[in-house]
């Protein structure tokens, strides 16, 4: 399974780019769902720690709150990208150091507490953030070449694609490698990993750091597609729905975020289309099914068909 | 100093009773979610959910009884009926049908059920409740005001907020200690929050305990909603807003304890009215950072027991 990982991979990306043209406003719906698919292999390096945090949206609204602040001052796509991800782990890492000290339900609620934090924040310092009108963030220029809208957005929504592919590789590497296999350790027995003398709090602070970077990542594609960003993106709410695609798209492979993303916003569009009054409900029941009856997720569901093992 | 309580000693006095009667609020809920926390192990996100559906169910049925001619005075008895109605319905319905499939299942996918739940309910109460905003305060008419002597002036204050609230938190408190200290049926709880193997092995129906504690907790949930319901008008989003707050709670008392949680509901309450009468800003963020600060100094929550590492 992980040998044709990459040629999925391609095949889904090749789907991507034929939706995005067939219809421009999945162009749209797809660039978000790659967004959050970033961010989710964040979601997926601590789950595999075990490790859930319900507060991860903290990065996605940081991130995003980046690229609106900074988009005045410093207008350009290419800057503001690198400036949220720096952002985030910086923040990351302040948060980390205080988080990782703790398992579990603990784990969980300190991120919850911190997210809960930046929400209030934003809402509240109207002065500042515009409380929950929040702020537009007007058509930039890319690498300094000022674009007109269609464009605009297909530039993104390569940015978000090929971003997609490079860290989505780089994750699969570090999931391989000694640092990723003592992550899945903190999940079995952490004791007997500091027995061996791995330092299991450090493993999980510089994975705690990368998915916020992920998280800021994500969170600067979502202000540059949405071009509008409130304090929702923070709310616990938001948290919820990421590890909900996680979880979806199934945590066995590094497609899985992207596939459980897509699934996630095309459903959500669906939904909210037909029964404007029901798409949570909806959603819900969608995730209650697939944990009831596909506990793999759509990654693990594909992994059956090809005839293959989730992991 | 002295100049400032001249000045501010009202608003003081105001918010210390305030804080007093949503500390009782917050109690109940929370207390219910520590409950059943500590014997499912289980977060359960749809807590919330519970709770408002329990405040939109006492103001229907009040609004429907009172119409029948119903007199002012049994609008309180109402609302206790109403809860223990939600409860004893919702809860075994959901034990039995949604939790009691997952128990083997990793947490994370636990809490995802409950936060798939969470979604349902919430569209559920849209589809029932409509969003208008409904309000039934007769209970809380009924028993009039009252002026608390505080220094030279006089506050005047609801007597069901200054005293039914805390009450009815106060005889919870009681109550669930005598219940679980005294009782076979509350020590066999306790028996399974602290060891639930070897409870099972002691020939412990683990599974009566989950449903009953389940229900019970539910119980719990929709009386701090129908409690609340008289206060404040009801509309969308109560659940998602009560059930932040009660995590908060839950991990800073420590898991399964109900003094601590007592305690914790106090100091949540009381700091949180004190923010809204003073730093009205910071009223989210005080649940939070008191949280932070006392996990800082206590990992394990305030009255959590350190478990044991396994090798």
């Amino acid at each position: 399974m992980r040998k044709i990982e990459p040629i999925l991979a391609i095949l889904v990306a090749a789907a991507m780019i034929v939706a995005a043209i067939a219809a421009p406003w999945l162009r749209f719906v797809l660039t978000i769902a790659l967004a959050k698919g970033i961010a989710v292999m964040g979601i997926l390096l601590l789950l595999r720690a075990g490790q859930v945090s319900f507060g991860h949206a903290l990065y996605i609204a940081f991130g995003a709150y980046t690229v609106a602040f900074l988009a005045p001052r410093f207008g350009d796509a290419m800057i503001l990208l690198p400036l949220a991800a720096l952002g985030a782990g910086v923040l990351g890492l302040l948060i980390g150091l205080f988080v990782t000290r703790y398992r579990q339900i603990f784990f969980g609620m300190l991120n919850l507490a911190m997210a809960m934090v930046f929400y209030s924040l934003l809402e509240k310092l109207y002065a500042i953030t515009k409380g929950s009108d929040g702020i537009r963030v007007e058509i930039m220029p890319i690498a300094g070449q000022a674009l007109e809208r269609v464009t605009y957005e297909w530039t993104i929504f390569g940015i978000a694609l090929g971003l997609a592919f490079v860290l989505g590789f780089l994750l699969r590497l570090y999931l391989a490698s000694p640092m990723g296999e003592a992550l899945a350790g903190i999940k079995t027995r952490e004791t007997r990993l500091e027995f061996m003398g791995v330092p299991a709090r450090g493993v999980l602070l510089s994975a705690y750091v990368m998915s916020a970077v992920l998280g800021g990542i994500g969170g600067a594609l979502i202000a540059m597609t949405s071009r509008h960003v409130t304090p929702l993106l923070s709310y616990w709410t938001s948290s919820g729905e990421l590890v909900f695609i996680a979880i979806l798209g199934g945590a066995g492979g590094v497609l899985g975020p992207f596939l459980g993303a897509a699934a996630y916003e095309l459903v959500r569009v669906y939904a909210a289309a037909s029964f404007a009054d029901a798409w949570q409900m909806i959603l819900g029941s969608v995730l209650l099914l697939v944990i009831l009856f596909a506990p793999g997720g759509l990654w693990g569901m594909a992994a059956r068909a090809i005839g293959g093992r989730g992991r | 100093m002295a100049e400032w309580f001249q000045d501010n000693g009202l608003l003081l006095g105001l918010a210390l009773l305030d804080g007093l009667s949503s500390a009782g609020l917050i109690f109940l809920v929370a207390v219910g979610l520590n409950l059943v926390f500590g014997v499912l192990r289980i977060v359960n996100v749809a807590h919330g959910s519970l709770y408002a559906i329990g405040a939109y169910a006492a103001a229907s049925i009040g609004i429907f009884l009172a119409g029948l001619g119903l007199p002012d005075w049994a609008s309180i008895p109402t609302l206790v009926l109403s809860a223990a109605l939600v409860g004893a319905i919702l809860g075994p319905l959901i034990e039995r049908f949604l939790l009691r499939r997952i128990y083997a299942q990793e947490e994370v996918v636990q809490l995802l059920v409950t936060f798939a739940l969470f979604m349902i309910l919430e569209d559920v109460q849209k589809l029932i409740w409509g969003v208008q905003p409904i309000h039934h305060d007769t209970a809380m008419k009924y028993l009039g005001t009252i002026d608390v002597p505080f220094g030279a002036d006089f506050i005047p204050f609801t007597n069901y907020q200054l005293f039914v609230l805390p009450g009815f938190a106060v005889v919870t408190l009681a109550g669930l200690a005598w219940f679980l200290r005294r009782t076979l049926t509350g020590r066999v709880i306790v028996a399974v929050t602290t060891d639930r193997e070897a409870a099972t092995a002691m020939g412990i129906d683990a599974a009566k305990v989950f449903l009953l504690t389940f229900t019970f907790g539910a119980m719990l949930a929709a009386l701090g909603g129908a409690l609340s319901s008289p206060t404040a008008a009801l509309v969308p989003g109560i659940g998602a807003q009560t059930i932040v707050l009660s995590f908060a709670v839950v991990a800073t008392a420590g898991l399964g304890q109900i003094e601590g949680a007592a305690l914790t509901s106090l100091m949540m309450g009381l700091g949180r009215s004190v923010a809204v009468y003073f730093e009205p800003e910071l009223e989210v963020v005080v649940p939070y950072i008191i949280m932070v600060l006392v996990l800082l100094v206590r990992p394990q929550g305030l009255f959590g027991v350190i478990e044991t590492r396994r090798v």
